[in-house]
């Protein structure tokens, strides 16, 4: 980003292989850009990594892919109440770390497959929710007049709509399953986001970069997409994050209801088995608390990150 | 030929309580290698004129006579013609650079957008280019890779002028370039323009309320009042012989320093620019003028010849004189 390093007959690493060769180097445009890119890569790398909150979430985040990676590979047998002889509600233990349900499955192999549901319905819907918010978003916000209140109007109608209700037509309908579950929150959550991002075009929209742009010759799609979506990708951004948070608890409220996969387990899955299996009462607390605690922890990962994310994104919130 | 020629224009805006009209009339040229300067108060007209030689103004702007670019009717352009011609035929340096730099691109990439949008280079030509106009405007190349808030205020603008040049375009429209800048930026803003006006051989329309500032830039001078212009001529002389009592008021409000008739003299204009919704009869500066007669409420001045090469919309212009007798007779 600044200029190139100088180091006054200083650090050997740098002049080793950037000084000397760098003009032989400097010929290809394929190179240079290469080289750029992964400057800007490890720029934005060494910012992020001065965020405590961001480095925390980040940990919470990856240890959680990475037992969802693992849950990929590793084998469902002990998830059949059929195959499984264990004992029934089993406190922790050595061989059972977070005990078993009423079937004698254990909570642990439970929770590790639930990794997996939870962060793909999560992320999948979110990329949907992001997608359609903010395609509405801006073209209500860029385009105005009729676009504009139609879209909008279509909306506010989608935001009035309880949207739990709608789910749960939605999921009725189509019939319970990881699609159905996906598609209900991305049809249903979009609005919000549709709402902040028109907010965002409209002020961006009136800035003289923009008229600028357009008296530089720039038709719509330049305009969109080389000043009014870089501008709005911190919002929506920000949101995008949000909203992965939403999906999960989402998605862990639809299963809760019975309206998930029945043949796959997501956290909310599991609360739902251990609520009807009367968890609670039998003061099952290994049964339930887990999955609620993985919920908790990835919807803060997801937000810790998207906090020092917008602060690096956004060049103007940036310290210097 | 000229490069930029307008008869007769008037741009009407509309607003919830009718329409404003901002311009009302105006005809204007500019030749090649000529710099036309355009002044007047806030609300005269003068950057209504700039949007619309790339009919930047909104859609509901109603704009009529004739704006022709390189002999090329900009009112009939259709929409694709016209965002082609936009920046290669003319660019503008925006007032206020501060706020016509996107925040979030760095400044090179901001040029060279200005030159890959139009095709005239690869992405690697376009960064070649950006290099040489940032020499050119006295910025080294490096500062390509900077973001609008590490680049000060003299700085920014400079970026917006190598910006305009990017498309070798037939004509550079300055909107109050300075305006924004403290006086010493504003100085060597100024002699940057004029440099690479004359090195360059550029057109240019200049904008803006600091006469003081047309004189030393431009060759010709237009003076606006209410969406008209009152008064046209030789930068030179219409500043230090001015005919329309107005440009004679704009002239007296920057006093010369050392110049004894200024000295605890200080001159200005009273009262407010009309509201273009509701301008006076006749001559729309009389309730302003300090030399107004009764015939200037009723006859509406038009541009009388008021000397060598000169015109002002006053009655009491020699020119005036004989033309009024002429059509009495």
């Amino acid at each position: 980003m600044q200029s190139p390093p100088i180091t006054p007959g200083g650090d050997p690493n740098l002049t080793g292989d950037r000084m000397p060769e760098s003009l032989p180097e400097l010929r290809s445009p394929r190179r240079i850009r290469r080289a750029r890119r992964r400057r800007a890569h490890t720029t934005i790398w060494k910012e992020y990594r001065k965020s405590k909150m961001g480095m925390a979430g980040l940990l919470i985040l990856v240890f959680f892919v990475a037992v969802a990676i693992f849950a990929v590979f590793s084998s469902k047998d002990g998830l059949d109440p059929t195959k499984v002889f264990g004992p029934r509600l089993a406190p922790p233990s050595l061989k059972y770390p977070l005990g078993t349900d009423n079937f004698g499955v254990s909570v642990l192999t439970q929770v590790i497959q639930g990794s997996k549901i939870s962060l793909l319905v999560g992320l999948v819907a979110s990329v949907m929710t992001i997608t359609i918010g903010a395609l509405i978003g801006i073209v209500a916000g860029y385009r105005g007049g009729a676009y504009d209140t139609l879209l909008m109007r279509f909306t506010d109608f989608g935001l009035v709509v309880p949207w739990l209700a709608l789910a749960i037509i939605l999921a009725s309908i189509i019939g319970p399953s990881l699609v159905t579950i996906i598609l209900v929150i991305g049809l249903t959550s979009w609005p919000s986001t549709a709402r902040l991002v028109r907010s965002q075009v409209l002020s961006v929209r009136e800035r003289p970069y923009v008229e600028r742009a357009r008296a530089l010759g720039g038709g719509n799609w330049h305009m969109i997409g080389h000043h009014v979506l870089p501008n709005v990708m911190p919002v929506i951004l920000a949101n995008a994050v949000l909203v992965v948070a939403i999906a999960i608890l989402s998605e862990t409220a639809l299963s809760f209801l019975g309206l998930g996969d029945p043949f796959s387990f997501s956290w909310g899955g599991v609360i739902e088995s251990a609520f009807n299996g009367h968890a609670t009462t039998l003061g099952a607390w290994w049964w339930i608390a887990p999955p609620g605690i993985c919920i908790v922890l990835v919807v803060l990962s997801f937000t810790m990150i998207g906090f020092a994310l917008d602060e690096i994104i956004n060049p103007r919130l940036r310290e210097r | 030929m000229s490069v930029l020629s307008l008869k007769d224009v008037h741009i009407t805006y509309h607003t919830a309580s009718g329409g404003v009209p901002a311009v009302r009339g105006v005809n204007l040229e500019v030749a090649k290698g000529e710099v036309l300067g355009l002044a007047g108060e806030s609300g005269c007209g003068k950057s209504t004129i700039a949007a619309a030689i790339l009919r930047l103004l909104p859609g509901t702007t109603k704009v009529e006579g004739s704006i022709t670019l390189d002999g090329e009717d900009v009112l009939a352009m259709k929409p694709g013609r016209l965002r082609a011609v936009r920046w290669t035929g003319a660019s503008i340096v925006f007032q206020g650079a501060m706020h016509a730099l996107n925040p979030v691109q760095r400044v090179g990439d901001q040029i060279g957008e200005a030159i890959t949008v139009h095709n005239q280079a690869g992405e690697r030509e376009a960064r070649v280019r950006v290099g040489a106009l940032l020499e050119q405007v006295g910025l080294p190349t490096r500062r390509a890779m900077d973001f609008p808030h590490e680049l000060s205020g003299g700085q920014k603008q400079r970026v917006m002028i190598a910006m305009a040049l990017a498309c070798n375009p037939s004509l550079v429209i300055a909107d109050e370039p300075t305006t924004a800048l403290d006086v010493m930026v504003q100085a060597q803003v100024l002699r940057l323009m004029k440099e690479l006006q004359r090195d360059l051989g550029l057109s240019m329309v200049f904008i803006t309320h600091d006469l003081s500032v047309l004189v030393e830039t431009s060759d010709r001078l237009a003076i606006m009042y209410a969406g008209k212009v009152v008064e046209e001529g030789s930068a030179a002389t219409v500043f230090h012989d001015p005919k329309h009592p107005y440009t004679a008021a704009l002239a007296a409000a920057f006093p010369e320093i050392g110049d004894r008739r200024f000295r605890g003299n200080p001159t200005g204009l009273g009262g407010d620019p009309p509201d273009p919704q509701e301008i006076p009869s006749g001559c729309p500066f009389h309730p302003r003028c300090s030399v107004a007669f009764a015939d200037c409420e009723r006859t509406v001045p038009e541009l009388y010849p008021a000397g060598e090469g000169r015109r002002a919309a006053c009655l009491l212009v020699e020119g005036a004189k004989t033309v009024a007798t002429g059509v009495s007779e």
